[in-house]
């Protein structure tokens, strides 16, 4: 393991001291807990809080700010938040409007939030909940814990953020939060594995030929292992499984999120994006807007994730509306 | 029965064992899951172990409801809340105590276990920590049934446990993120059920230490 760290049991508390230290104009550190709040805290609107394992980034803290989170709490790298941690964040955020908890679809992120909120409803704080489930590569079935929450998340933070920036209420804001959760789409493939610092050694081996398809963003593995093929090929598989399960028609209108897993240069992330261009133009699918970046990684994984967002006149104004964080920026 | 010193031996002894097997229960969730449950038990037992001294003088179900709050607060994951609620659980079934006859044992642990159904929403044969757990459980009830000491029952609980481990080998995840797998999930043991089983062990040997 070759990492710029000082010692794996800090990495999460040092992180987040940088963070703090580069953008004091966007988030300040809840004294004594790993949560970040909107330096700017708006009162009189529902609050946001998100959060998950840390390793993500900028996800989740970085959207933390002005359109999109309140609070976001970052878990050890790789692991849910503990329920005391989600609890400071939501009575730091409430302005008594009520806080939507947007949780990423894992059993343990699900379990730690739910215990949160049964402390703050204890304390006559409304909470409410979404669970974002866009990766189209786990089968949703009653026999599995579903399909898990990734990189679509964002968009979930950025429109469920506009709307309570706008003064909407609880129970809307968690209406258009999963509005956008039944119309977002994911899958993502790596070519290389991450290193949990922990851990010190890769979350699974890939050799040199080989890709993962339908990666998970802590390294689950995904639907198949296969040789490496062109970006072209790639594309084409993960988009055929996006448009088969979202089944968009032509004439209709798509937000288009490629995701970088962390150690996949913009340069191949564009190469993706072409061809996911191509395919929507030849199938009559009109993109709205484009989005490329790190958005939701996995440490020092290679690898990347498509996002499609399916559109109407609600959801484009909301996703264009301003925000402004240290991971997302709308003008 | 158990004596409060033997319910902190206990606890003792589990947080070495999770030091201990750091590294092979990290080993069988990197398989399966996201490759940290040693790393977490590991850290969640260390904190218990630093908040132990502070409450080692108070009732037996002070001291399990700390470990719980601990473990909830420290290990993250599933595991934190599963096995958090389990320990506050029992500790609640104890409310007062300063010693714990067999029934006060099986209340507790029977708590325990409800505690982690509800929280992870599981039943047994999903490879989860239940299919450990409630074997061990239901080899104490038979053991203290048939007349046996509690020293005899935990062998029979440890026993029961490992062939739970071995149980879930063969059976398909559907809760937890080796989920993910279906099919592939079978021929690897669960992480959660082998945590659990040290968690007999160390009763195990705490109850033959004091041979009854």
């Amino acid at each position: 393991m070759k990492k710029f760290i000082n010692d794996v049991e800090n990495v999460e508390n040092e992180m987040l001291e940088g963070i703090v230290l580069a953008h004091p104009e966007y988030v300040k550190r809840l004294e004594g807990f790993d949560v970040l709040t909107r330096a700017d805290k708006k009162i009189g609107k529902v609050a946001l809080v998100s959060g998950g394992g840390s390793g993500h980034e900028p996800a989740h803290g970085g959207y933390v700010g002005k359109g999109m989170l309140d609070a976001a709490v970052a878990g050890s790298i790789f692991t849910s938040p503990t329920p005391d941690q989600v609890f400071e964040a939501i009575k730091a955020v409430d302005a008594g409007k009520g806080v939507l908890l947007v949780i990423k679809n894992y059993t343990g992120d699900i379990m730690n939030f739910e215990m949160a909120a049964e402390l703050a409803e204890a304390e006559g704080i409304k909470v409410a909940n979404v669970v974002t489930n866009d990766d189209v590569a786990v089968e949703d079935s009653l026999y599995t814990t579903g399909r898990r929450g990734v990189a679509g998340t964002v968009f979930v933070h950025k429109i469920a953020g506009a709307i309570a920036e706008a003064g909407a209420s609880l129970e809307e804001v968690k209406a258009i939060a999963e509005k956008v959760i039944a119309n977002v789409r994911t899958m993502g493939v790596a070519l290389k594995p991450c290193t949990v610092p922990a851990a010190g050694k890769p979350g699974f081996e890939l050799s040199e030929d080989e890709m993962e398809l339908g990666i998970g963003i802590h390294g689950e593995p995904g639907t198949e292992r296969k040789p490496i093929q062109t970006a072209d090929v790639i594309v084409d598989y993960l988009m055929e499984r996006i448009l088969k399960d979202m089944n968009p028609q032509s004439g209709e209108e798509v937000a288009v999120m490629i995701n970088g897993a962390g150690a996949t240069p913009p340069m191949e992330l564009y190469i993706l994006n072409r061809r996911v261009h191509q395919i929507l133009a030849d199938k009559g699918i009109k993109i709205f807007k484009t989005f490329v970046g790190d958005y939701m990684t996995s440490i020092d994984m290679a690898g990347a994730s498509i996002t499609l967002l399916k559109l109407d006149g609600e959801l484009k104004d909301l996703l264009m509306a301003k925000a402004d964080t240290i991971g997302f920026k709308m003008q | 029965m158990a004596t409060k010193a033997e319910v902190l031996d206990f606890i003792r002894i589990y947080a070495d064992k999770m030091a201990e097997h750091r590294q092979e229960l990290t080993d069988l969730d990197q398989a399966i899951g996201d490759g940290d449950h040693g790393i977490n038990m590991s850290r969640g037992f260390k904190a218990v172990m630093e908040k132990l001294p502070a409450v080692e003088n108070k009732s037996i179900d002070e001291i399990l409801k700390t470990v719980g709050m601990t473990l909830v607060s420290t290990v993250g994951g599933a595991a934190g809340p599963l096995y958090g609620t389990a320990f506050m659980k029992a500790g609640m079934s104890t409310k007062g105590k300063e010693e714990l006859s067999n029934e006060d044992v099986i209340l507790a642990f029977d708590e325990a276990v409800g505690g982690i159904q509800f929280r992870g929403k599981a039943v047994r044969g999903e490879k989860t920590i239940l299919d450990s757990m409630i074997p061990a459980i239901d080899a104490i009830k038979a053991s203290i049934k048939e007349g046996k000491t509690m020293a005899v029952a935990l062998v029979e609980a440890e026993k029961a446990a490992w062939n739970g481990v071995e149980y879930t080998k063969t059976i398909i995840a559907t809760k937890g993120r080796a989920s993910y797998l279906g099919e592939r999930s079978i021929g690897h043991q669960d992480p959660g059920a082998t945590s659990t089983a040290y968690a007999f062990q160390a009763a195990n040997e705490v109850a033959q230490k004091a041979g009854k």
